[in-house]
């Protein structure tokens, strides 16, 4: 029971950094990517091939990951983010699966369908983290996330934040204002990528083995819903999204219940969450960060 | 002396030529009125001044410098800001955020360093920007009365507040040019009446201003010199006296009388 908690924690915290790079794209820029799911399978595998076969160290591995990820989120941002809106959506969709689809049929690269297997694990000062104590695992996944939300939420309060939520809120009046629209969205998408290419390189170091079939578009799904779910433009909101998502995914098995209710309950479940925090409470649980002084500000006090 | 000038600038949507061969000139530290019935090409004509729509032909030059092409961010960066026919804020920001965001590039970036450098900075001092950037978009909310709504949410001002936020905003990025489009739109007579202070203010801070403006009022008050559009065509330009008793501005604005 214990180690099931544990294992949910741990894809929280996985989760949790895709949804912060999403809580950027789509909750400060207001972009509606669905494309998550490719960055972290991108980030996935660069760990799994440099650590198998070139034996390279996963430390070394996660920033080539999350730097190639967001290499990749250039590339594809230049061209798709002229578009707007639900063409942005389907254009990155169309990212996530010829992602996957290279990495099926790559052979000679990714081990097509059959993936990548034994992977080494996480060693911290000659000490193995294996991903069966869990113990060990979670505290290294909420380190990264620890890191993600501190370095995100304080540029979320730079002066590139208030840029981003000006190209969100009128494109044409933030260019009047002198700010490159293309040049920021470029940069919120890179971040965003690169953050889930981090994502993966945990995932592939924790099931130790890693294939295409794994990357989904339900993934990217799961991500925007925990974003939504928690609060759009809201790092520690989408973080509590997270672990509720990943908690609903998880409760028929937690509870015993996985030979009644079949894994589609999930999908089925996701729908109505998004439909009806839209309806009832479309600033998601917690909803945006509040407005004024940021928070994080507040030490010296009082008004000024 | 000429700041902005535009060379038989045309600006064509298909057949329709929404301004046509029109020079429009600029001085320094005046107050320049362009009038027109609807459908004139005024909003056309500033859009393609300001970047946001490229001329079909023609040119545009600021102190001598060409900016046809160039893109509106750049414009901005020059020294030309711009408000909004139908009020475009940063509707979600508060009334201080949407001030802070005109001073973006006025703000954290040292031009003397990269740009990256510069970005970096502002990042890794992100408490000390913040504050110089918070003290000078307090004194624009100052100088227009809006500082008790600072950490109003914008979409939750009064529309004539609405209007003179946008303008408080565009006068952060520090322009040499203002223009305003239709800045009286909506506002009673007390308001219009306040308005023409504050464009008076701003002219006082040394900031050119170009407007456009349907009340006959506000522009023959305020304005230093006007021209007039009619059908995307520069048909006048003169002193306010002169625009008033100018036949084809009469006939364009009253219609020929019947022989």
């Amino acid at each position: 029971m214990i180690n099931f908690i544990l294992l949910i924690l741990i894809y929280t915290g996985i989760y949790a950094l895709m949804a912060i790079g999403q809580n950027l794209i789509t909750g400060y820029v207001g972009l509606l990517s669905l494309t998550q799911a490719g960055f972290f399978a991108i980030g996935s595998y660069v760990t799994a091939i440099l650590s198998v076969t070139y034996g390279i160290d996963f430390w070394i591995t996660v920033p080539i990951a999350g730097i190639l990820a967001a290499l990749f989120g250039v590339v594809i941002g230049l061209p798709t983010l002229r578009l707007s809106g639900d063409y942005l959506a389907i254009a990155t969709l169309g990212f996530g699966e010829i992602v996957r689809n290279i990495l099926n049929n790559w052979d000679s690269l990714t081990n097509g369908p059959m993936g990548i297997q034994r992977i080494p694990m996480i060693t911290v000062f000659g000490m193995k983290i294996s991903p069966y104590a869990k113990w060990g695992f979670l505290v290294v996944v909420w380190l990264f996330v620890l890191v993600a939300f501190v370095l995100f939420e304080r540029l979320a309060n730079s002066r590139m934040g208030r840029a981003l939520e000006a190209v969100r809120e009128d494109e044409i009046a933030a260019s009047s204002m002198g700010i490159n629209a293309t040049r920021y969205k470029v940069w919120a998408f890179a971040l965003g990528a690169g953050i889930a290419g981090v994502a993966g390189s945990l995932q592939s170091t924790f099931i130790l083995s890693v294939t295409p079939g794994v990357f989904t578009f339900m993934v990217s799904i799961m991500v925007l819903c925990m974003v939504v779910l928690g609060g759009m433009g809201n790092f520690a909101a989408v973080i509590l999204g997270a672990f509720i998502i990943q908690f609903i995914s998880y409760f028929p098995q937690l509870v015993g219940l996985s030979n009644i209710i079949p894994p589609q309950f999930k999908q089925i479940l996701f729908g109505l969450i998004l439909v009806t925090m839209m309806i009832w409470r479309p600033q998601g649980i917690l909803g945006r960060k509040t407005r004024g002084e940021p928070a994080i500000f507040k030490r010296r006090g009082g008004k000024k | 002396m000429i700041v902005l000038e535009t060379k038989k600038l045309t600006r064509a949507y298909g057949g329709v030529v929404a301004v046509s061969e029109v020079d429009f000139q600029v001085k320094d530290g005046l107050i320049t009125g362009l009038i027109g019935p609807n459908g004139a090409g005024k909003t056309t004509l500033f859009n393609n001044m300001t970047g946001l729509d490229t001329p079909t032909s023609g040119q545009v030059f600021y102190n001598g410098e060409e900016i046809t092409n160039k893109s509106a961010h750049r414009i901005c960066r020059l020294g030309i800001a711009r408000t909004f026919q139908n009020i475009r804020l940063f509707k979600e920001l508060s009334v201080l955020e949407n001030v802070m965001v005109g001073l973006h590039f006025k703000t954290g970036k040292d031009p003397l360093k990269g740009r990256l450098k510069a970005a970096v900075d502002s990042y890794l001092h992100v408490r000390t920007e913040y504050d110089a950037t918070h003290e000078k978009a307090m004194k624009w909310l100052e100088f227009f009365g809006l500082s008790e709504f600072a950490d109003e949410l914008a979409r939750n001002l009064p529309y004539g507040h609405q209007r003179e936020l946008e303008i408080a905003r565009a006068l952060a990025t520090d322009p040499q040019i203002l223009f305003l489009d239709e800045p009286a739109a909506g506002m009673n007579p007390s308001e219009t009446e306040s308005l023409m202070n504050t464009i008076r203010r701003i002219r006082d801070l040394g900031v050119t201003v170009v407007l456009i403006e349907h009340d006959m009022k506000l522009v023959m008050n305020i304005c230093d010199t006007i021209t007039v559009l009619n059908y995307g065509r520069n048909i006048a330009q003169g002193t306010p006296e002169e625009i008033r008793n100018n036949e084809q501005v009469i006939e364009a604005y009253l219609g020929k009388e019947e022989e």
